[in-house]
């Protein structure tokens, strides 16, 4: 699978890249109460079992541009990312084995965030760059319990990838003035969640779904602490060594209701739920017993996120979306570090499905998201005497998100 | 369906030339405004602190982070245009002459440690200079810092010229971007059609006096600048002088504003402050157990000082009924000041030998004491013990030892006597006395009254850079990471030479001169945050 290269960026709170579906993000990604294509592995397994076809297949990927720039007008000082662009991608299968019965198989990939500073940029001692990702995998099965009710699930499967670069303090130099800086690097970290959702057929015409998914703990164990420019001396203890550090990809609670309007139009509200909460603190212990461990206090918060959709079907062949979503983040005053340097954002998306076949649609979405200008800072640095010195200044995100797929039916 | 894929390929185009935009980015052309100032073309002048010269040496990082450069840096968010300053080829620091190597131009001090993370004294870096001074850069430079220049040498023709280097009336440093062998510095300068000048003259006019420890001579006014030692200092009145026909030069060239930086005390750097004047320890293992031998050794030496010198320091019994400096004693239960050689006392030593040789000291053993206690002294807290005597003091002078024996004493005895800052008086050159330092001030108040006056005639920007270090030596200057002040090494304001600033320092320097700047000015340059200008390089790879 060439994608598993795929590196995405952060555009929702936190490390959560919310771009599931292009026919679901069309409509400001909801999703967990419409019946539409195989995206519902990822929104609500339990749907699955209301696809007609008894194959359906949908999957494609986005493209992310996305940047973040911070200034201090005390200073003058100014700095932009170059972020690579992102591509998460997804691939949802559902196969229907009775009427009562589907199974599926979905991969996505709903954390990550590369963030790339320019290397000794005033933040340097915070971040120069950052990329996270984190593939799951998930077997599902849907089964209709009643009429009006189907469940829905299965395990997960994560692997997931850090690689972190900082410089050590604010000052550090080697001998012939180059910063010193850390980089942390750890692949292969694997772990297990699982999804379980619900979707209730109120009417003909109204669905009302939910879904859960687990918290899934990165432990990434024994990784790469590769400490470069580091002066000649027995004061600084910095040598390569090996880390452990943990990573929560946070549980996500979504909950909402579609509605089918008249033979053209659909409508879908979502809220979302994301348990940030128990991201406290990016702490990273190194093996070597004379380098400090960093500890990097987070303090996030549950963040909601409300997202509203529309479909119309313009033709047989024709279907167009739109939506709009609010995001708040999950980031609390004093803790904005440039790393993930999220603040509420607003999504406005669009997108359409067009039959190319009778079995084959191809789905594309666009979405831009608007993050307001914020002055923010990050208060919990400690540098090498011990002074807390915080970092702050006016950030300001924007991103593109242009994104193709197909939806095949058999 | 061809359409469709066509608009998505537009859209994306669209979204890569997208960018985040402030409303009021600072990077925009009137972010920032240079008042009535035009800092199109900033050129620098000064000597070693404006060249970036920190650590006994001039390296890549540390001209980066010269106070000037910093300045410009600031500037060019408000019209400024580029800084260029003569790079050293390295970050090593060292001159090349002709391919060898010279011990007056070693690489840059570092900052050794014990196993056990203890600091050990600053070292040179255990590096090879690569900096050729033969090798002329072809400039023009913003930055005309010279290391080592003195006011008038800013006139002095030949001062870059290689020629001169073996008659040290060339200064290598200069001699490495000189626009030609005989071209001055204030003409360079002048050449660049500056918009706007810094300058900061008149520390080395008194500081080699300084670090010299006083060996050199105040000049007098009618001497030309040409015959001076390289230790005395410049009269005032040619220093005022000098600094008139400079500013007036600059001016007429163009450059119409600019900032200029007063001399600061010198002697209230660690260089003059790191070694107390009263270092011996008397739990020091080598030196504690001594103290009752000394005292009792020094007793009969004091009672002739202090009877010639009419201090009536002892009665008619011999009991002590006063303290003077004069006398020379050593505290059991506390700290000593050191014994040093005041070149301002009477010479005594000739009653000494004489009084010596009327209780039956042989002759060359009464002249011998005679010679090394004339001008003996304890230090005092107004005298000022240049960091270069930490290595020295409690050293044995080998030479004096063979002097003491040569008049007759064993080699225990002769060993004993010649004791660096305890048995033998420390030398001129190792100490600063009250007498140096007032000399040195009363100059230096001189050279700021022209430098004060000459500023407000011409309307320029004044910065009094003794309250900076007044304030870094007195409680210090308040940063984002705490507290930056004058104590050597672990202080932050100065380099491991005890006397230029570390790039920290340097950009306290630069935001009060920015300070100034805007005052005079109407600009609104914004400054930088210090907190992020490192101090000192630790590094355990010395020579």
């Amino acid at each position: 699978m060439a994608f598993v290269l795929a590196s995405a960026v952060t555009y929702a709170g936190g490390y959560r890249v919310g771009v599931q579906g292009q026919r679901a993000l069309a409509m400001g990604h909801t999703g967990v109460a419409v019946v539409n294509s195989a995206e519902l592995g990822f929104f609500n397994p339990a749907g699955l079992v209301y696809l007609e076809n008894k194959l359906t297949i949908s999957a494609g990927a986005s493209v992310i541009f996305s940047d973040v720039a911070w200034q201090n007008q005390e200073t003058g000082e100014i700095a932009r990312t170059d972020n690579p662009v992102g591509t998460p991608f997804y691939f949802n299968a559902s196969y229907k084995l009775k009427d009562w019965l589907a199974l599926g198989l979905s991969v996505y990939t709903p954390y990550g965030s590369t963030v790339m500073w320019e290397d000794d940029w005033a933040g340097s001692h915070l971040v120069n760059n950052i990329e996270l990702q984190a593939i799951y995998i998930q077997p599902l099965v849907s089964v209709q319990v009643a009429d009006f009710l189907s469940l829905g699930g299965g395990p997960i499967f994560v692997t997931g990838a850090v690689n972190f670069n900082r410089n050590l303090t604010r000052t550090l130099k080697d001998e012939e003035g180059n910063r010193s800086n850390v980089t942390i690097d750890a692949s292969g970290v694997n772990a297990f969640g699982w999804s379980a959702s619900a979707m209730f057929v109120a009417t003909e015409d109204i669905k009302i779904g939910v879904n859960y998914r687990s918290e899934i703990m990165m432990d990434a164990e024994d990784g790469e602490a590769d400490f470069q420019n580091i002066p000649n001396s027995p004061a600084v203890p910095f040598k390569d060594t090996t880390f452990d550090a943990t990573l929560p990809l946070p549980a996500e609670l979504t909950a909402g209701i579609s509605y089918q309007f008249d033979e053209k139009w659909l409508f879908a509200f979502d809220y979302n739920m994301v348990f940030w909460g128990v991201y406290e603190s990016l702490d990273v212990d190194f093996g070597d017993p004379n380098i400090p461990d960093s500890k990097n206090p987070r303090n996030y918060k549950d963040a909601s996120t409300w997202r509203f959709g529309a479909q119309y079907t313009a033709t047989e062949k024709l279907v167009l979306r739109a939506g709009y979503y609010y995001d708040e983040s999950p980031v609390q005053e004093g803790y904005f570090a440039p790393e993930t340097p999220r603040n509420d954002s607003m999504g406005f998306t669009a997108g359409l499905s067009l039959d190319v076949t009778s079995r084959l649609a191809i789905d594309a979405s666009f979405a831009y998201i608007r993050f307001d200008e914020v002055d923010a800072s990050y208060d919990h640095y400690i540098d090498e005497n011990g002074q807390n010195v915080p970092f702050g200044g006016t950030y300001k995100s924007v991103a593109f998100i242009p994104g193709l797929g197909v939806t095949y039916k058999l | 369906m061809k359409n469709y894929i066509k608009y998505i390929g537009i859209l994306a185009l669209g979204m890569v030339a997208c960018e985040p935009e402030f409303e009021n980015p600072v990077d925009a052309n009137d972010a920032y405004t240079s008042g009535e100032a035009d800092f199109s073309n900033f050129v620098a002048i000064g000597n070693s602190i404006t060249s970036g010269y920190a650590d006994n040496a001039l390296y890549i990082s540390a001209q980066e982070a010269s106070y000037p450069n910093i300045m410009a840096q600031q500037f060019a968010k408000a019209g400024g245009g580029d800084f260029t300053q003569p790079l050293m080829a390295d970050n090593y620091g060292g001159l090349l002459f002709n391919g060898e190597r010279n011990p007056a131009f070693n690489t840059r001090l570092v900052l050794p440690f014990t196993d056990g993370g203890m600091p050990l004294f600053p070292t040179n870096l255990d590096e090879e200079p690569t900096t050729e001074v033969t090798n002329v850069l072809s400039g023009p430079f913003n930055n005309m810092g010279v290391p080592g220049m003195k006011s008038f040498h800013l006139f002095a023709e030949g001062y870059g010229n290689p020629a001169n280097l073996q008659t040290g009336t060339a200064n290598p440093y200069f001699v490495r971007f000189a626009s030609a062998p005989n071209a001055t510095i204030l003409g360079d300068a002048l050449a660049q059609n500056p918009t706007f000048f810094s300058l900061w003259i008149g520390k080395n006019d008194i500081l080699s006096f300084a670090t010299s420890g006083g060996v050199g001579i105040a000049q007098p006014v009618t001497e030309d600048p040409a015959n001076y030692g390289s230790n005395d200092i410049t009269n005032p009145d040619v220093f005022g002088q000098v600094y008139s026909n400079v500013v007036d030069a600059l001016i007429a060239s163009g450059a119409e504003q600019g900032v200029v930086n007063a001399v600061p005390d010198v002697t209230i750097a660690p260089f003059f402050t790191r070694v107390p004047h009263a270092p011996l320890d008397p739990t020091n293992p080598d030196f504690g157990p001594m103290i009752s031998t000394l005292n009792a050794s020094f007793a009969g030496l004091n009672q002739i000082i202090s009877a010639v010198r009419g201090t009536n320091e002892f009665d008619a019994e011999g009991n002590k009924i006063a303290e003077t400096e004069y006398t020379i004693e050593f505290d059991p239960a506390g700290a000593s000041p050191l014994v040093i050689k005041d070149e301002a006392l009477i010479d005594i030593s000739q009653q000494i030998t004489g009084a010596l040789m009327q209780r039956g000291y042989p002759q060359e053993l009464a002249a011998q004491y005679g010679q090394q206690f004339g001008q003996a002294r304890q230090a005092t807290a107004e005298d000022r013990i240049l960091l270069t005597s930490s290595s020295a003091i409690s050293e044995v002078d080998m030479q004096v030892l063979q002097a003491w024996m040569a008049a007759g004493l064993d080699q225990a005895s002769a060993g004993q006597l010649s004791v660096k800052g305890i048995t033998l008086p420390m030398a001129d050159q190792y100490v600063l006395t009250e007498d140096e330092v007032t000399i040195l001030n009363t100059a230096r108040v001189q050279f700021n009254t022209y430098i004060q006056g000459i500023a407000q005639s011409k309307g320029l920007a004044y910065v009094d850079v003794n309250e900076i270090i007044q304030q870094l030596a007195n409680g210090g200057v308040a940063y984002d990471g705490g507290v930056i002040t004058a104590e050597f090494a672990s202080g932050g304001a100065f380099s491991l030479d005890g006397i230029h600033l570390t790039p920290r320092g340097s950009a306290v320097l630069a935001n009060k001169m920015i300070d100034a700047i805007n005052a005079t000015y109407g600009s609104n340059v914004p400054k930088v945050n210090v907190g992020t200008y490192g101090t000192i390089t630790i590094s355990n790879s010395v020579q």
